[in-house]
């Protein structure tokens, strides 16, 4: 979906913000700091964009226009610029003269208004200021509880409108938070707010996992007094147990197109890889070492499986052809490698990889074999792509608290997710559309 | 076998003995031990079980534990029976673990009270510090065969969770297999993993990882 009249701007955003991180992390809070996004490092060029307040945002539960700036912050390809008192709505009309004149490339204006069956109807303009035209024009009446998304889905088409790229602001996350010794799984926007609870206990919960068509989610419960495997509806909250047989049950895998779980089963004496239907039926044994192997994740065009095993010593990435076959290692660089990601555009593994001791977020290019390490911390654990690739989310440690990172995939910019003050753990990204 | 036994035998449990004497190589301790449980049902069976704390260990009929079995079981009257029903060809197995114990249950008491196998880093083998837990518990599962128990492994927290579950697990399976070795029976034993999320001692260094390098036995209602 390229843009003519863009094409010269999104290139250029491309390259760059592929490019590594200038002069050193650091982090600022953001001026709406009600959601506790840090972000460190920037990209080396940024499009200057105002986001005006919508005219009667402040009479709706959500403030969009805070949400979109947030969005487009994180992203570290913006800079926002303060109007300061300049406010009017998408029917206006504004010089593109006057805006270039104070450093914004780009503009959006907008309104919310309550509608009569309690609905509310939001509306915005996106100008380029520096062509002078229109990029985008939108009205869309929501329910209330979807005003964050309605604000989320402005940012990822003013996202698209300017760097080309699908944004990923109206996706979810799922992740699994410890708080005095109870275990929740949490569903949240993709910037961490608005969590819901999907399922609570006094028991651990580990190993999420979305169904392609992020209706449901797969996870592993000890709630039976030892690990098995749920898939939960969750709209409705309705769950069964897909794998509950002799010994531990665990790290769900759904394929691309929704219609087979891998699991790692116990039941045969050692850790090894089972594929089933997603109703728990049909299984069929897929590794056969004497050797642990586990994480099983499926490549995009759910042609290969990765997965770790130590048959050879320390545990390592393997690759089988789905439809079965021998598998061959896939990583070399260090002793242990872990928690395997396959990005969506099939160009790139995330995982973690131990080094000298640490725990860190590596990414490998599938086509070349070359492998970057992206942090600097020590216990990175869950690497997770965005359904559009340009982003990877994370757990890890800092300042004595298990929290939530996205990070690009240079590894220059960071964002820090989630509330500060809960221990939080295994994310996983969720697919596009709700 | 068959028909050797009479009495309130279930025919089943000694069919089952009997296939599996004609199938493999059956260790003579376990079929002692086996024997010996065998005979503890039966001086049982009327009304009451033994009961858990209290393990018997010598159950050959007529030595004094066998009959102090049968009088704390309550079953008066008993106490020939088990000697009247059995074969003048049958042999009653002696359990060398039972028998070397027999002198002081209070230790078996005590390692049976010890539910905790501890292992070294990156390693799944028990320890002969811990050979006690094993056969004192394994003891526990032979003296009754409805009787279950679940063997929960556990790692540090260093690395990735799934992994970990595995490592658990392995622990487990090898705590279970050296109790296997000493006659309990596979539906008897679980073995399970939690890999990192239940650690013993929280904190880092390796006194703390010590500690949560483990395999825990439970019972299994």
């Amino acid at each position: 979906m390229v843009e003519q009249n863009n094409a010269g701007r999104r290139a250029a955003l491309k390259s760059l913000a592929a490019l590594s991180c200038l002069a050193g992390p650091w982090a600022w809070p953001l001026a709406q700091s009600q959601f506790r996004v840090e972000i460190s490092g920037v990209a080396a060029t940024q499009v200057p964009i105002t986001i005006l307040k919508l005219r009667d945002e402040d009479k709706s539960p959500q403030s969009v226009s805070a949400i979109v700036r947030a969005d487009l912050e994180r992203s570290g390809l913006f800079k926002l610029v303060d109007a300061g008192a300049v406010a009017f709505d998408e029917s206006a009309r504004p010089n593109p003269a006057d805006w270039r004149g104070r450093g914004v490339d780009a503009l959006t204006a907008g309104s919310v208004a309550r509608l009569a069956d309690g609905r509310f109807d939001v509306r915005y303009r996106l100008w380029d200021m520096v062509k002078g035209s229109e990029l985008a024009a939108q009205a869309v009446a929501v329910p209330r509880e979807d005003l964050r998304l309605a604000a989320h889905r402005i940012a990822d088409e003013i996202y698209q409108k300017l760097t080309g790229e699908r944004g990923v602001f109206s996706t979810r996350i799922a992740y699994v938070s410890k708080s005095a010794g109870r275990y929740t799984l949490w569903v949240a926007d993709a910037d961490g707010e608005a969590a819901q609870v999907a399922v609570a206990g006094p028991e651990p919960i580990i190993s999420p996992a979305w169904s392609p068509d992020g209706r449901s989610l797969a996870y592993v419960s000890f709630e039976a007094r030892k690990a098995m495997v749920y898939v939960q509806e969750i709209a409705s909250g309705k769950r069964r147990v897909v794998a509950g047989f002799r010994g531990s049950n665990s790290a769900p895998a759904w394929s691309p197109d929704g219609s087979q779980l891998i699991v790692t089963l116990t039941r045969d004496g050692l850790s090894q890889l089972y594929a089933m239907d997603r109703q728990g039926e049909n299984l069929r044994r897929l590794t056969t070492s004497s050797a642990i192997d586990t994480e099983a994740a499926w490549s995009a065009d759910g042609k290969s499986i990765f997965f770790i095993s130590d048959r050879g010593g320390g545990p390592q990435i393997y690759r089988m052809p789905a439809a079965g076959g021998a598998p061959e290692r896939v990583t070399f660089a260090g002793d242990h490698n872990i928690s395997p990601s396959l990005s969506p555009d099939g160009r790139w593994m995330a995982y973690v990889s131990r080094q000298a001791g640490a725990f860190r977020v590596a990414l490998m290019d599938l086509g070349t074999g070359a492998v970057t390490y992206l942090t600097d911390t020590a216990d990175d654990e869950s690497p997770s792509f965005s359904p559009n690739s340009r982003l990877i989310i994370y757990a890890t440690r800092s300042g004595g608290r298990d929290v939530l990172m996205t990070t690009t995939l240079d590894g220059s910019i960071k964002a820090r997710l989630g509330a500060p003050q809960v221990d939080v753990r295994e994310p996983v990204w969720g697919p596009y559309g709700r | 076998m068959a028909g050797e036994l009479s009495g309130a035998a279930e025919p089943k449990m000694t069919m089952e003995w009997t296939m599996k004497l004609g199938q493999k190589p059956v260790r003579r301790w376990a079929l002692r031990a086996g024997g010996a449980a065998l005979l503890v049902w039966l001086s049982a069976c009327s009304t009451t079980r033994l009961d858990a704390p209290a393990p018997v260990e010598d159950r050959r009929p007529g030595s004094s534990a066998a009959a102090a079995a049968s009088a704390a079981s309550g079953s008066a009257g008993l106490k020939g029976d088990s000697a009247q029903g059995v074969s003048e060809t049958r042999v009653a197995p002696v359990d060398l673990g039972a028998q070397g114990s027999a002198g002081s249950s209070a230790a078996d008491a005590q390692a049976r009270a010890q539910r905790v196998v501890y292992f070294d880093f990156d390693s799944f083998s028990v320890k002969e510090e811990y050979r006690g837990v094993v056969e004192a518990n394994a003891r526990y599962l032979n003296a009754d065969r409805k009787r279950r128990m679940l063997v929960e492994g556990h790692t540090d927290d260093r690395g990735g969770r799934e992994y970990n579950l595995a490592l658990g697990q392995k622990r487990a399976e090898s705590v279970v297999r050296a109790m296997m070795l000493l006659g309990p029976k596979e539906v008897q034993l679980e073995a399970v993993s939690y890999g990192e999320e239940r650690p013993a001692v929280a904190g880092n260094g390796e006194a703390a990882w010590a500690k949560n390098r483990r395999a825990e036995l439970k019972d299994n209602p």
